[in-house]
């Protein structure tokens, strides 16, 4: 039998002020936070002209243009779907790819275990973050401007910007790596570059590996819109068939993007799980 | 110290070096298998996307020259001799850049709460019904794989040109991205203090309110933030097709060959990125600790 403590509620109190009695600046935080956000909120939504008005009659429109685009339908152009299809895949694999290839030993410089010296990480990491800054659909517009219209321009696109992001999570792979192993490759005589190769690269591949294959699925995303600007593949067509109000080609070329991305997907999943083991993806 | 090392007998010895010789083999193969069939994909994939070296090599020269041009200004002079000149249409850009992160607030905003209301829908432990749970799963997944630019470029049609398609084209982009990451959340949730506000009666919505959002809002308001950051990005290329923002400047100085106008706007870009990662990241670090950040 347990007895019914009285409480004191003064005593409880007393004990525990900061419970109790909060200073008022600690009570009102997260309500002004809340307040603060949405007068943003209001401010912009006012600044952005959005009115009542427009709001609906888009949404109207909104309601027309989906009505038109069922059922979805290629009409005679399917052929045409597939090759842009194709393109736009090709230039998700060769893109990733390319920059993973050109990241590895640039990762390798804005590693903190590699390059103990700040001064020299330093540039290196901001060179990266600039590239990583710069939109890939900029850089597609900057490549067409070298290498012409199509989807060579949006290879080297995808090729520049993941390159950036490569190089910041590579060297984030290579950090955190065990250095024991570097260490007894050192102590049994092996020079750097013979720690970089069976010190750290054995550990480190199997992470790159697993980041590569996510990267060729979430790049088959980008790459379906790079065409948007002219650099080739599906979202060229999709860019067209919206300008000239073709909806039930705009929501077949929607269905392919989805079922593409889908299909990648599953394939990259597997192929993650196969290489670096089910544990390690989760 | 001296430890006896067993050597076993030369039959055993050459089975076991066999069975090791064919392990290795065996996995060697398979590699050899993998790299040859990536290595024919990517010829394939050359092929499918046109790649010409020799363009390459004969316009590499464009490229490294197109650095060269955005530098230099109208007078021949590299840019940063002269910021003033190359710097002058500063409270025109600024401006634009202002929208570009209020388009990019207000989008994540919106997205944040619609995903913050679908989520509890979508998570396994949460979901009221199963059917409810597959709709509103298929709903997000559908708002995350169509890329936003493809949503500004209907919405465009439909509620004109101007930032309001940029903010309701990333407002739901955000809607799915965070909709399925708030979701996961919400499933690695504990589920004991949802027993016990259940066991007093409550209802679903006060199991929500009283069990599961006081455990995960940190994690929502960290993932928010992230967001944030990559709808900075993404709004300063909305522009490219009339939904507003600085990208409308950047198109235009680069489809009209305005070189200085160029970098000018590139460098106010990566300089505002810079910021708001940076800040974000002091944001969430001082509000959630440094574990938190990832």
């Amino acid at each position: 039998m347990t007895r019914q403590q009285a409480v004191d509620t003064r005593e409880l109190r007393a004990r525990y002020p900061d419970v109790f009695d909060r200073p008022a600046s600690a009570r009102l935080a997260t309500p002004a936070m809340i307040v603060a956000a949405f007068a943003i909120l209001v401010y912009g939504l006012v600044d952005l002209d959005f009115s009542p008005s427009r709001f609906f009659a888009g949404l109207n429109q909104l309601g027309w243009i989906t009505l038109m685009m069922i059922p979805p339908d290629p009409g005679s152009s399917l052929p045409v779907y597939l090759k842009a299809l194709g393109e736009t895949l090709s230039i998700a694999l060769l893109g990733t790819t390319l920059a993973a290839v050109f990241a590895l030993p640039v990762s390798l410089l804005a590693a903190r275990n590699i390059v103990p010296s700040k001064l020299l990480r330093f540039p290196v990491r901001r060179f990266l973050d600039s590239i990583r800054g710069v939109d890939t659909l900029i850089w597609a517009l900057v490549w067409i401007n070298v290498v012409g219209l199509g989807p060579f321009a949006g290879v080297l696109a995808i090729a520049v910007s993941d390159f950036g992001a490569f190089g910041k999570l590579f060297s984030e792979a290579i950090e955190g790596a065990d250095q024991k192993q570097v260490e007894g490759i050192r102590a049994s005589g092996g020079s750097a570059l013979h720690e970089i190769r069976f010190g750290l690269m054995p550990q480190v591949l199997p992470v790159i590996a697993g980041q590569v294959l996510y990267f060729i699925e979430s790049n088959t995303r980008s790459a379906t819109i790079i065409g948007i600007v002219g650099a080739g593949g599906i979202g060229l067509q999709l860019a067209e068939q919206i300008r000239v109000l073709e909806w039930q080609k705009v929501s077949f070329l929607i269905l392919m993007i989805l079922v593409a991305v889908a299909a990648i997907d599953f394939i990259s999943g597997k192929l993650r799980f196969a290489i670096i083991g089910r544990r390690a993806v989760a | 110290m001296t430890t006896a090392v067993s050597i076993l007998p030369e039959q055993q010895l050459a089975v076991l070096n066999a069975a090791y010789r064919q392990a290795v083999g065996r996995r060697r193969l398979r590699l050899l298998l993998g790299m040859a069939v990536f290595a024919a994909a990517l010829a394939l994939a050359a092929v499918g996307a046109e790649v010409n070296l020799r363009t390459l090599f004969t316009h590499f020269g464009n490229f490294l020259s197109y650095f060269d041009r955005i530098f230099t200004l109208d007078s021949g002079q590299r840019v940063w001799t002269d910021a003033g000149e190359w710097l002058w249409g500063w409270r025109k850009w600024l401006t634009m850049l202002g929208e570009t992160l209020l388009i990019s607030y207000v989008g994540t905003l919106i997205g944040a709460i619609l995903a913050f209301c679908l989520n509890f829908f979508a998570a396994e432990n949460t979901s009221p019904a199963p059917w409810l749970r597959f709709v509103v799963r298929r709903l997000l997944e559908f708002a995350r794989t169509v890329p936003g630019i493809v949503f500004a470029l209907i919405f465009v049609i439909a509620f004109g040109l101007g930032p309001m398609a940029g903010v309701l084209a990333i407002a739901i982009h955000s809607t799915g991205a965070l909709g399925k990451l708030f979701s996961e959340i919400v499933e690695n949730a504990d589920m004991k203090p949802v027993e016990g506000v259940r066991s007093t009666g409550a209802s679903w919505l006060s199991c929500m309110r009283f069990a599961i959002v006081p455990q995960v809002t940190a994690g929502y308001a960290s993932y928010a933030l992230l967001r944030f950051e990559i709808n900075v990005r993404e709004a300063s290329v909305m522009g490219f097709v009339g939904a507003g923002g600085i990208g409308q400047e950047l198109v235009v100085a680069i489809r009209k060959f305005y070189y200085s106008d160029v970098s000018a706007i590139l460098l106010t870009i990566i300089v505002t990125v810079f910021i708001i990662d940076i800040s974000t990241g002091w944001l969430r670090g001082r509000l959630f600790g440094r574990e938190a950040r990832t």
